[in-house]
């Protein structure tokens, strides 16, 4: 599924780089600028966590940084707000168990 | 009616068009602007003095129809994309409208596409006669086109090819 | 420690337009923001901004943050800090920051003589069974994710709230592509702009006024909505319910001001239903209960962009001037914005937020 909007009456599409990154180990594309909840959101994946006690299914909800909903373990380290964190090369993104731990 | 569905009754379009007799003469502006909110730029984009000044920023926009000369400048200044100007004198049997447009795809000169009320339903075919985009208009497009006079005052949009809201 | 003259937390609108001002009579501003970007939720805005040729009406939201961006980088007293969260804000005036370099992170720790808080405003939520299923999002976070990002949400989208965002962004929803099914609001009338709910119905997409949500179906991912007619108080009628197979649900049902700056900074605070939450109460120059702390744009209380910039405006001229700093067009500029703003509040639409002000001055 590719949900890249490449043709915009209003908005010019800048070229912009590729990058290579990993979700669960699988190797994943998205570009320079955007954040790892949006190339994830673009490759189709919506799910990025799991609600800490009933396991439900949560994508982001404010993309902006305010709210909770888009944490990930981003090179090991958890609770990373995807949704405004930078994409960047090689970047190893994980769905995270629970709270999330440093160890 | 406006208010629940988004969609001005007949008599709110009656009040904001001119007499018959001033649509005979040429081409002039319609704004569909029924509500008092901080806005105007129609009347900084206006040199002829057919928008007249706003007392309150909050005033509904004065058309002074005779000053009118359907120039289009307004069109694509407003921000609610309430403008269009209508050509009553075009042809015997069709009305010049220019309506501005944000839509890919763009319709293309010559070519007879679907024309549609303000409920969006298709009413009837409309001739694309030109696609404008200058710098000044930035980015919205003013499309020119011919509708038969029996359907001009339903005609508020148009779909070009495949709608991109279908796509 | 570093020391400044003039801290301003948040880089949007207001805030941009406050370290513009404070800068003019030769304080010293800090500006901070969370974001890589500057501009906050104009980055996002295609569409062209109301209001008179001051606030840049009849030009696109991203243009005029791009000029705001220009003119704060060209001025020689004001420092720009993105990436950087601003923490708290101690007993002794000290703020603490944050600041990001790609995976590290700095503390700083800034000493400032006054403070702007210009933090925007939180989208809110509504409650209905699997309301926290990927699919449903914040309206403004689509826009984000559409016009920032250039990534289309999904196929199918239901609007729920017909004020200016929801009208706003359902309409940049179909110029990306998307197709809307529908935009309910539970108001028995439109609450946006009816020159935005006229754009988008003459394109085809429907509005359902008086419609409430009643639930959410689907297993990863939304599926299924369901709505229904509210009655007078706004409870379901049995029987009335629709459903829709979306993929996309955007909630815009409001903002509230993101007030933690002023609980903690001491602040009176007041609960101002009409401007969305609890906000700080201000003299007319936007100076809080807490002498040089002062407040603009949606933390001041929910409104439109013009109003954020002409308020940011006031408080970075006011905030620079109650420390001594000369400016001599004073006077008579910070006289022409208070008109401007309330020149803003007038008319129909303004009668809220005209009420919502009268209960927060002191």
């Amino acid at each position: 599924m590719n949900q890249r909007i490449n043709k915009h009456p209003i908005i010019d599409i800048p070229l912009r780089q590729k990058i290579k990154f990993f979700y669960n180990g699988k190797e994943f594309f998205g570009f320079e600028g955007e954040t790892i909840a949006s190339a994830l959101h673009a490759a189709g994946i919506t799910k990025l966590s799991e609600s800490i006690k009933h396991h439900r299914p949560r994508g982001f909800y404010c993309a902006i940084g305010n709210c909770s909903s888009c944490f990930m373990r981003v090179d090991g380290k958890p609770n990373v707000k995807t949704c405004v964190e930078p994409l960047r090369e090689n970047m190893v993104v994980e769905n995270q168990e629970g709270r999330g731990s440093i160890i | 009616m406006l208010k629940i569905s988004g969609v001005p009754s007949n008599k709110d379009i009656d009040q904001v068009f001119p007499s018959q007799e001033r649509l005979e003469k040429g081409p002039v502006v319609i704004v569909e602007c029924f509500e008092t909110i901080p806005c105007n730029p129609c009347y900084t984009a206006c040199h002829v003095g057919g928008i007249q000044a706003f007392k309150d920023i909050t005033d509904l926009p004065t058309i002074d129809f005779e000053k009118c000369n359907g120039c289009t400048m307004c069109i694509s200044s407003c921000p609610g994309l309430a403008i269009m100007v209508i050509d009553y004198s075009y042809h015997k049997d069709y009305v010049k409208m220019m309506i501005p447009y944000e839509f890919y795809p763009l319709p293309k000169e010559g070519e007879w596409i679907k024309g549609l009320d303000r409920r969006g339903a298709e009413v009837v075919k409309v001739k694309v006669l030109s696609v404008k985009n200058t710098k000044y208009q930035d980015k919205t497009q003013v499309i020119t086109i011919a509708v038969p006079k029996a359907h001009y005052k339903k005609i508020r949009n148009i779909e070009a090819g495949d709608s991109n809201a279908k796509s | 420690m570093i020391h400044t003259d003039i801290l301003i937390i948040g880089g949007g609108p207001s805030g941009l337009c406050a370290a513009i001002a404070a800068a003019k009579s030769g304080a010293e501003v800090m500006l901070v923001e969370r974001s890589q970007y500057f501009g906050g939720q104009l980055v996002k805005q295609t569409h062209m901004f109301f209001g008179s040729e001051k606030q840049y009406a009849a030009t696109r939201g991203f243009d005029i943050g791009k000029k705001l961006v220009e003119e704060v980088k060209n001025s020689d007293n004001i420092k720009i800090f993105h990436s950087t969260t601003a923490l708290g804000i101690y007993e002794d005036g000290v703020v603490t920051l944050e600041q990001k370099f790609e995976s590290e992170e700095i503390y700083l720790k800034v000493q400032a003589k006054s403070l702007i808080v210009t933090t925007g405003a939180l989208e809110k939520s509504l409650p209905f069974p699997n309301n926290d299923l990927p699919g449903i999002y914040g309206a403004g976070a689509v826009q984000t994710l559409m016009n920032e990002y250039l990534v289309k949400p999904g196929k199918r989208v239901l609007m729920v709230g017909a004020g200016n965002i929801g009208l706003i962004i359902s309409y940049q929803l179909l110029q990306a592509g998307v197709e809307v099914a529908g935009i309910i609001d539970a108001s028995p009338r439109i609450g946006g702009y009816l020159v935005h709910a006229s754009k988008i119905r003459r394109s085809g997409v429907p509005i359902f006024t008086g419609y409430t949500i009643v639930k959410a179906e689907g297993t990863d991912h939304l599926e299924k909505a369901t709505i229904a007619k509210v009655d007078q108080h706004w409870k379901p009628i049995p029987g009335t319910e629709k459903e829709m197979n979306v993929d996309v649900m955007c909630i815009s049902v409001g903002l509230t001001p993101s007030s933690a700056f002023f609980w903690q900074g001491g602040c009176e605070m007041e609960y101002v239903r009409e401007l969305g939450g609890y906000v700080p109460k201000r003299n007319r120059y936007l100076r809080t209960t807490v002498g040089n702390i002062y407040v603009a744009g949606d933390s001041a209380g929910i409104e439109e962009a013009s109003s954020a910039m002409v308020e940011g405006s006031i408080a970075g001229l006011a905030a620079s001037h109650d420390l001594g700093f000369v400016y001599e067009g004073y006077n008579r500029e910070i006289e022409e914005l208070l008109q401007e703003l309330e020149g803003l509040r007038g008319g129909e639409k303004g009668i809220h937020i005209r009420r919502g002000y009268n209960k927060v001055g002191f």
